[in-house]
């Protein structure tokens, strides 16, 4: 580049007020879009544009491809298939904000899992287990967060290697079988419903909600944001850089715990091999959700609409019967498809 | 020697939005000569070394090498001409080798294969010729010390048959006797032919080594051809000084007897940060302004983090308002005692560029606007809004990103930050950076009226006259000790300058 006299001209004008909203002002051009949607929200869902287009185009060629498709029940599946991968999505959203990143999430669940349903934890009741389950993950998390919040160490390399001993654990702890929940409250919450809607869907919906409120209402989240985007500018204004960070990776790691609970009522059993990939599923629908993997800017409902079209595509071909190779392929693809529309959504909005 | 000069800038003109950086330079360098460039900062010395790299294009004026003239669109048609640069951060390659790093980019290869055995005899036989046998070439430039890594850049220089080498500031990432090599470095440059433009502000470097001097002034060519040796410092200190400026800073409240009753805001005791600067004493009283003039590499951006606690003192103490600042306490710590920073790199150190000015406001003072950690971003917003009102930021929209503001206006988003705070003792690096002309009159009323509703200030800037100028006392800096300590009205430009680059008064 020549005459790069110009740099500190404007690069990106007005109406790209960042997420959440602090402003009391309608964007300029996306306006009239993002007001239609969801009133105050608006911000949120502007930047999401791009992803409710492609749910949308999957909703219509569900519908168009399966008589089943547009049913309450095969919703409610869809919602409930998203139930488990949306709470680690939460927590790894929080983190890759943050500036890092969590490769553990999947292990963590398993391990959590596990650990939960030993004979010894199922002999103490629900209760034990489910805050067996819950403190398991955070103290994973924990462990996270020391090593690369005070031993500067890179998040990358951290959770690698907690992915594979936490697994590793996972399995020495079952001794490589499956265990089987006989608790029955632990059995009921998948079946349970409360006023009509699973209780995995409100699991989901209170996880997605407080992870909105951090992210967007408290200080906690503006300093996420603040250190994903500068970490440098953060620690100079006199944030506590690295106490920010170790909360971001218990965060994340009761998130795993949770999660934990759900499939061992979904699945009535805790073994070393749930959660398998959940960590890039997680990356993934962040990332297609809006998200910046190098930090610094995201949102919680977009990653929620990240899971619903990766649910929503094995849904439609599993209705129709298709491969899940194929399944496989189309995701990949609608991960570029995804982020392409969302950059030129982005630009569209900035010239 | 030839006739006809190795390069000719004529009437260089160069403008940038609200800056005129070069105004009608001249500069006549001949093959074998070590040229110094003199000037202080906003001089055009920087500027004028981006045209010659090919990084900036002049606007007006014309280039001419080896008698005709030329055009440098980029870097690469300038180093084809055998122009090299060494940039003061030096442009290497730290993961690869000392013979990769000096072939980069013109490597001896056959259809993609690197004959490395040439390019490690080549290497070798470079460093040689440079006095410097004892380097490997196979060594990754990353392990070796600044000083070498000097070296390699220069081998570079030649492997590209350059003829005429730039070198900006090469000695302020240099050890003392460190020094001694580079000068080595340079005879060996020029007793092959090569030209080399110095520039340094270390007047005993240049009588030194240089063969003439240029001074450059305000974007213009002052004095060229002086010769370096004899021309007495009292007339290149002259020609550098008596700037034009533009700007005008607010009046100084006239010292008096209260002043000196005011409360310490800040103390600092014996501070030294292995390395950079030893044995800073200072204090601060309310509503005073004390400024540190000294040069790039004196340890002045560094005084100022480490008293912030954004590095870890090796020695002293650090009390803000009677309160004592451990030695470990991060800037967190600092923050809640009541010190503030606007650190020098203002997008790299301050800023979220893409975040709003209201965000970046409320940045460092998010828990005024919290309830147990959860925000009122009604108050947030209305304060911010009130704050940068009051500091005239424009354009006023706090929903703006502040990467679509200017310089200035940036400048005063990271000021009011802190203002929304308790801040006691507030550290300015470098204000006015990058700050155009208009804006920097703004800037200094700004940082005078904070100072007069009673908060202190510590100034560092690289702009001597900005330092007598706005500050009520200084601290003249150089190789990281307190040299000088005077009221502002009872020095001139022209001594500080002399402090800072000589170490002795006028």
């Amino acid at each position: 580049m020549s005459g790069d006299a110009v740099r500190d001209q404007p690069t990106s004008p007005a109406g790209v007020t960042p997420g959440g909203g602090a402003v009391p002002q309608e964007p300029r051009t996306a306006g009239g879009v993002g007001a239609g949607l969801r009133g105050r929200f608006a911000n949120v869902e502007i930047r999401n544009l791009g992803l409710v287009a492609v749910l949308a185009v999957l909703l219509v060629v569900g519908t168009l491809t399966s008589d089943n498709f547009l049913t309450q029940a095969n919703i409610e599946n869809i919602l409930v298939s998203s139930s488990v991968i949306g709470v680690v999505t939460v927590g790894v959203t929080l983190v890759i904000i943050g500036g890092g990143i969590d490769l553990s999430v999947g292990a963590l669940v398993a391990l959590a899992s596990v650990w939960a349903t030993t004979l010894q934890t199922q002999s103490y009741g629900a209760l034990v287990m489910i805050l067996c389950a819950l403190t398991v993950g955070s103290v994973a998390g924990l462990v996270n967060g020391v090593l690369i919040a005070y031993g500067n160490l890179v998040p990358f390399i951290v959770t690698l290697a907690m992915l594979v001993s936490a697994r590793g654990l996972a399995a020495r702890l079952a001794q490589n079988r499956t265990q089987i929940v006989t608790d029955q409250t632990i059995i009921s919450i998948a079946s349970s419903d409360f006023l009509g809607i699973p209780v995995l869907i409100w699991i989901l919906a209170v996880v997605v909600a407080l992870g909105w409120i951090l992210l967007n209402r408290t200080t906690f989240g503006r300093r996420t944001i603040a250190i994903g985007g500068n970490a440098e500018a953060a620690r100079l204004a006199g944030i506590d850089v690295r106490r920010t960070t170790v909360l971001l990776y218990v965060i994340s790691g009761l998130c795993c715990g949770i999660a934990a609970v759900m499939i061992m009522s979904r699945t009535t059993t805790g073994s070393s091999t749930h959660g398998e990939l959940y960590e890039l599923d997680a990356i993934a629908a962040a990332i297609i959700g809006g998200t910046l993997l190098a930090g610094g800017r995201g949102t919680i409902i977009g990653s929620l609409l990240g899971v619903l079209v990766f649910t929503t595509i094995t849904n439609i071909f599993i209705l129709n019967n298709l491969a899940t190779e194929t399944q496989n392929i189309a995701k990949g693809v609608i991960i570029i498809a995804a982020v392409l529309l969302q950059r030129r959504a982005t630009r569209t909005r900035t010239t | 020697m030839n006739d006809v000069p190795l390069l000719q800038m004529r009437g260089i003109v160069k403008q940038f939005p609200g800056v005129r950086a070069l105004d009608g330079i001249d500069l006549t360098v001949r093959a074998g000569e070590v040229h110094c460039l003199l000037g202080q900062n906003g001089a055009g010395k920087s500027t004028l070394i981006k045209v010659l790299a090919g990084a900036h294009q002049p606007d007006e004026g014309e280039v001419l090498w080896q008698g005709t003239p030329v055009s440098l669109p980029n870097p690469i048609a300038a180093l084809k001409l055998g122009i090299a640069t060494i940039y003061q951060e030096l442009d290497l390659v730290e993961g690869l080798s000392v013979a990769d790093n000096i072939h980069l980019g013109h490597e001896n290869a056959t259809g993609g294969f690197v004959h490395r055995r040439e390019q490690v005899e080549d290497t070798r036989r470079l460093l040689a010729r440079l006095g410097h046998p004892e380097i490997n070439p196979g060594r990754e430039v990353g392990r070796l010390s600044a000083a070498a890594r000097q070296v390699v850049s220069m081998a570079r220089a030649l492997a590209r048959d350059a003829r005429l080498v730039v070198m900006d500031e090469p000695s302020a990432v240099l050890a003392h006797d460190e020094v001694e090599n580079l000068f080595r470095l340079v005879g060996q440059l020029t007793a092959d032919g090569v030209a080399v433009v110095y520039i340094s502000h270390r007047l005993e470097e240049i009588r030194r080594i240089g063969d003439v001097v240029t001074v450059l002034k305000d974007g213009r060519t002052v004095a060229t051809d002086l010769p370096a040796r004899s021309t007495p410092t009292r007339d290149v200190v002259r020609l550098m000084t008596g700037r034009n400026v533009e700007y005008v800073f607010p009046p100084r409240r006239p010292h008096g007897a209260e002043d000196d009753q005011a409360d310490e805001v800040l103390r600092v005791e014996g501070l030294s940060l292995a390395g950079a600067f030893r044995d800073v004493d200072l204090t601060i009283r309310a509503g005073e302004i004390v400024g540190i003039a000294g040069l790039v590499g004196s340890g002045r951006s560094e005084i100022l983090e480490t008293i912030y606690g954004a590095r870890r003192r090796t020695a002293g103490r650090v009390v803000v308002a009677g309160r004592e600042l451990g030695a470990r306490t991060g800037t967190s710590a600092a923050v809640r005692a009541g010190l503030a920073l606007a650190p020098e790199e203002r997008k790299a150190q301050a800023l979220l560029l893409d975040q709003s000015v209201t965000r970046n406001v409320s940045l460092a003072t998010l828990t005024r606007f919290a309830r147990v950690g959860w925000l009122d971003r009604r108050r947030e917003s209305a304060d911010a809004a009130e704050i940068t009102r009051s500091l005239d930021v424009r354009p006023a929209d706090p929903a703006r990103a502040v990467r679509t503001l200017s310089g200035g206006n940036q400048q005063k988003v990271v000021v009011a930050r802190w203002l929304l705070g308790s801040t006691k003792v507030l550290l300015l690096d470098e204000p006015t950076r990058g700050v155009d002309v208009g804006a920097r009159s703004e800037l200094y009323t700004v940082i005078r009226r904070l100072a007069d509703s009673g908060v202190g200030v510590l100034l560092v800037s690289s702009e001597v006259p900005e330092v007598l100028g706005l500050a009520d006392r200084v601290l003249v800096l150089r190789e990281g000790r307190v040299v000088h300590q005077a009221r502002a009205e009872e020095l001139e430009e022209s001594t500080v300058l002399d402090l800072v680059m000589e170490g002795s008064a006028a």
